[in-house]
């Protein structure tokens, strides 16, 4: 089937070659790194995760969103999630190959990361992180093409592929769960330090994720002959918005709990983020964007008129989508930071080829993603013809 | 079906060659492997000799009546050049083992507003606690940290694979990355210490190779009696002699790490 992936029009070719140009450029970078040492980066002895390891954890999101067409279609047999089913697992499938590049990416010493199977150690999250995301890869890779290719040969998929299915459920929410265990487990970050930030992690993803797939769903719309459907699109907005009304519900909590207690230890990195401390806060017009636009985009998804107008739909989708990514992507992890264990403020903002080495990652991953969809909509074309 | 097994299979194939060419690179790339193969393993370095100095759980305890700013000038220097520790102009790429800092940073959840004066600007020097209940190694994900029967948790540069994630999880900030090739800010490089490779982990690590050749650590020879050394399961032991007589706080130990560094105040 990937044969489909090499016959385009001319705009499918520039777009294929203007992003191997952003790889291209992004990985000079990387090797300026590997060669320096990730000195390069913004990241230091008081932050020593940044920018990689936010676009991880937020990619861990968009790619155990695809349950939310998953558990429709197979467990409340919501047919019309169908149609659209495959966009949602191969989001999946470039989300997690652009998460294990980005871990890559922040490895001090990336040609050993293979001694985190050669001694394996259970006590570490990290370990079964890097468990639960290659198997999420495999069972989506697996179930994606199989089901795929049954279409294409217009005959119902194989039967064993059911259990991986309903598998794939509980692994999705396994995924973003270990990711935030990674964080919340840690006795010393107060930031991090809750029990709800697996809840949070996986309502943020549900809005964010869904929401960049009604965008492409938009996109796909436009530049092939497929059309995902106005149905399928309306249904996603529903669960972008149940997801983002839950993600700053479980927020909002937190800051409850920060702010009505007190303690130090709690309160002072949202300060830090909001409010700036000790006369430090580069954070702040970022924090205070990234709730704007998810207010603003739940209150355009609430009202059914401008939910109903694809193109105020796309307006609140890449509200959702930008402001969640700002939340999760810069003030998640750097939040956790500022201040340090001895109450210090070391600030963080990544640097130029920081930014240029994620951007060829995300270039990586729109690659992969393109080569996808055109697979899949070529089989559909194939069997529209 | 077919086709699609095959495809799976040439997927499959793909991904195994990715990874067996990443442990090619690193049999190809730095002499930092090389190293590892030859004497610098941390079994190799931290190898007990006859006269080795042993406890059941060793332990530090800090004199807070003694210390001054020269004596920490003095023990910094010491631990710095014994275990090679480079000197970073830029701050981000900072390395330190031990260092001293204001009372309201070494105990920041014991702060007060009105703090005895001598404590307002008293330096405290700080270094890794030894944790007894370490979450630096239960976070590590490969076992680069580690914990020693005697309570040293200790690491190993060969095995690190850079993650940091031995960083986010230690809540005393003890540790350090090599942000950069160290080797380059090394002043007068001691013969007897490995120097590390860029994209590790470091830390204090009591003097362990001291200690297996009948040596006390390095920054309690240059204490002037701030500093005593000692094992903390025997009540016989200096440092619980001190300990049952002076009253003495550590760092956040409402966190149950416990440490095995202790401040007399
Ligand atoms: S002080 Fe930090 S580095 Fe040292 S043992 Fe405790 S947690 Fe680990
Ligand atoms: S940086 Fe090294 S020592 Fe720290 S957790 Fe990762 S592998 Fe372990
Ligand atoms: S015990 Fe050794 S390694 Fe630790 S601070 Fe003192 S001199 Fe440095």
């Amino acid at each position: 089937m990937l044969d489909k992936a090499l016959k385009g029009s001319k705009s499918y070719w520039i777009w294929i070659f203007v992003l191997l140009g952003v790889i291209g450029t992004g990985f000079t970078f990387y090797l300026k790194q590997l060669d320096f040492g990730l000195g390069i980066t913004g990241m230091s002895r008081d932050v020593t995760w940044g920018f990689y390891i936010a676009q991880f954890t937020f990619l861990v999101g968009v790619a155990a969103s695809a349950v939310m067409l998953v558990i429709p279609y197979y467990l409340h047999n919501y047919k019309a999630f169908g149609r659209i089913m495959i966009m949602g697992e191969f989001l999946a499938i470039s989300s997690m190959i652009m998460c294990i590049l980005f871990i890559i990416a922040d490895l001090g010493q990336p040609m050993r990361l293979l001694n985190v199977l050669l001694y394996p150690t259970p006590h570490s999250m990290l370990f079964w992180d890097m468990i639960v995301l290659s198997g999420y890869l495999l069972i989506n890779l697996v179930v994606s093409w199989n089901v795929l290719d049954a279409e294409r040969n217009s005959v119902p998929p194989a039967k064993w592929l059911k259990p991986i299915i309903y598998l794939s459920v509980p692994w999705a929410i396994s995924i973003h769960t270990v990711t935030a265990y990674l964080y919340c487990g840690l006795p010393g970050r107060g930031f991090w330090l809750t029990a709800i930030l697996a809840p949070r992690f996986l309502a943020s993803a549900f809005a964010g994720g869904p929401a960049f797939l009604i965008l492409l769903c938009l996109i796909v719309r436009r530049v092939t002959n497929f059309d995902p459907g106005r149905e399928q699109i309306q249904s996603l907005s529903k669960v972008v918005v149940y997801g983002s009304i839950a993600n700053m519900f479980f927020f909002l909590c937190e800051v409850f709990v920060a702010m009505y207690s007190q303690i130090p230890e709690h309160l002072d990195h949202l300060q830090y983020l909001f409010f700036g401390l000790h006369g430090h806060g580069v954070l702040v017009p970022w924090m205070w964007t990234a709730m704007a636009l998810i207010v603003s985009g739940i209150i355009l998804l609430l009202i059914p008129a401008a939910r109903k107008n694809e193109a105020v739909l796309a307006v609140a989708c890449a509200f959702t989508f930008i402001g969640i990514w700002i939340d999760k992507g810069m003030g998640m992890v750097a939040g956790g930071f500022v201040p340090n264990p001895l109450h210090e403020v070391n600030e963080y903002f990544p640097t130029f080829p920081e930014v240029m080495i994620a951007v060829a990652v995300y270039g990586t991953g729109f690659l992969i993603l393109t080569i996808l969809y055109k697979v899949f909509v070529g089989v559909k074309e194939e069997l529209a013809a | 079906m077919e086709n699609n097994r095959r495809n799976f299979l040439k997927f499959a194939g793909v991904t195994v060659l990715g990874l067996g060419s990443l442990s090619l690179l690193d049999g190809l790339t730095s002499d930092d492997v090389i190293a590892s193969a030859g004497q610098t393993s941390a079994e190799e370095i931290y190898k007990k000799g006859a006269n080795a100095l042993t406890a059941k759980r060793w332990g530090m305890v800090v004199d807070t009546r003694i210390i001054t700013a020269a004596i920490c000038r003095k023990m910094e220097n010491a631990c710095h050049q014994t275990h090679n520790v480079p000197d970073h102009a830029n701050k981000r790429h900072e390395i330190k083992w031990i260092w001293d800092t204001e009372y309201k940073h070494a105990f920041p959840e014991k702060t007060d507003l009105f703090l005895a004066e001598r404590f307002e600007h008293l330096p405290i020097p700080v270094f890794c606690n030894h944790c007894a209940n370490p979450p630096c190694v239960q976070a590590c994900p490969t076992q680069a940290t580690f914990q020693r029967a005697d309570g040293l948790v200790l690491m190993d540069f060969h095995r690190c694979i850079g993650c940091r994630f031995c960083m986010a999880a230690c809540p005393y900030g003890s540790r350090s990355f090599n942000f950069r090739d160290p080797r380059e800010a090394i002043k007068n490089e001691n013969p007897e210490f490995p120097t590390r490779m860029k994209g590790v982990v470091e830390k204090c690590n009591f003097c362990a190779e001291r200690l297996a050749v009948g040596k006390e650590p390095a920054c309690v020879e240059a204490s002037d009696g701030a500093l005593i050394f000692g094992d903390l399961e025997d009540p016989q032991s200096e440092i619980r002699k001190l300990l049952k007589e002076n009253y003495a706080i550590r760092r956040k130990q409402n966190l149950g790490t416990n440490p095995s560094v202790y401040y007399i105040v």
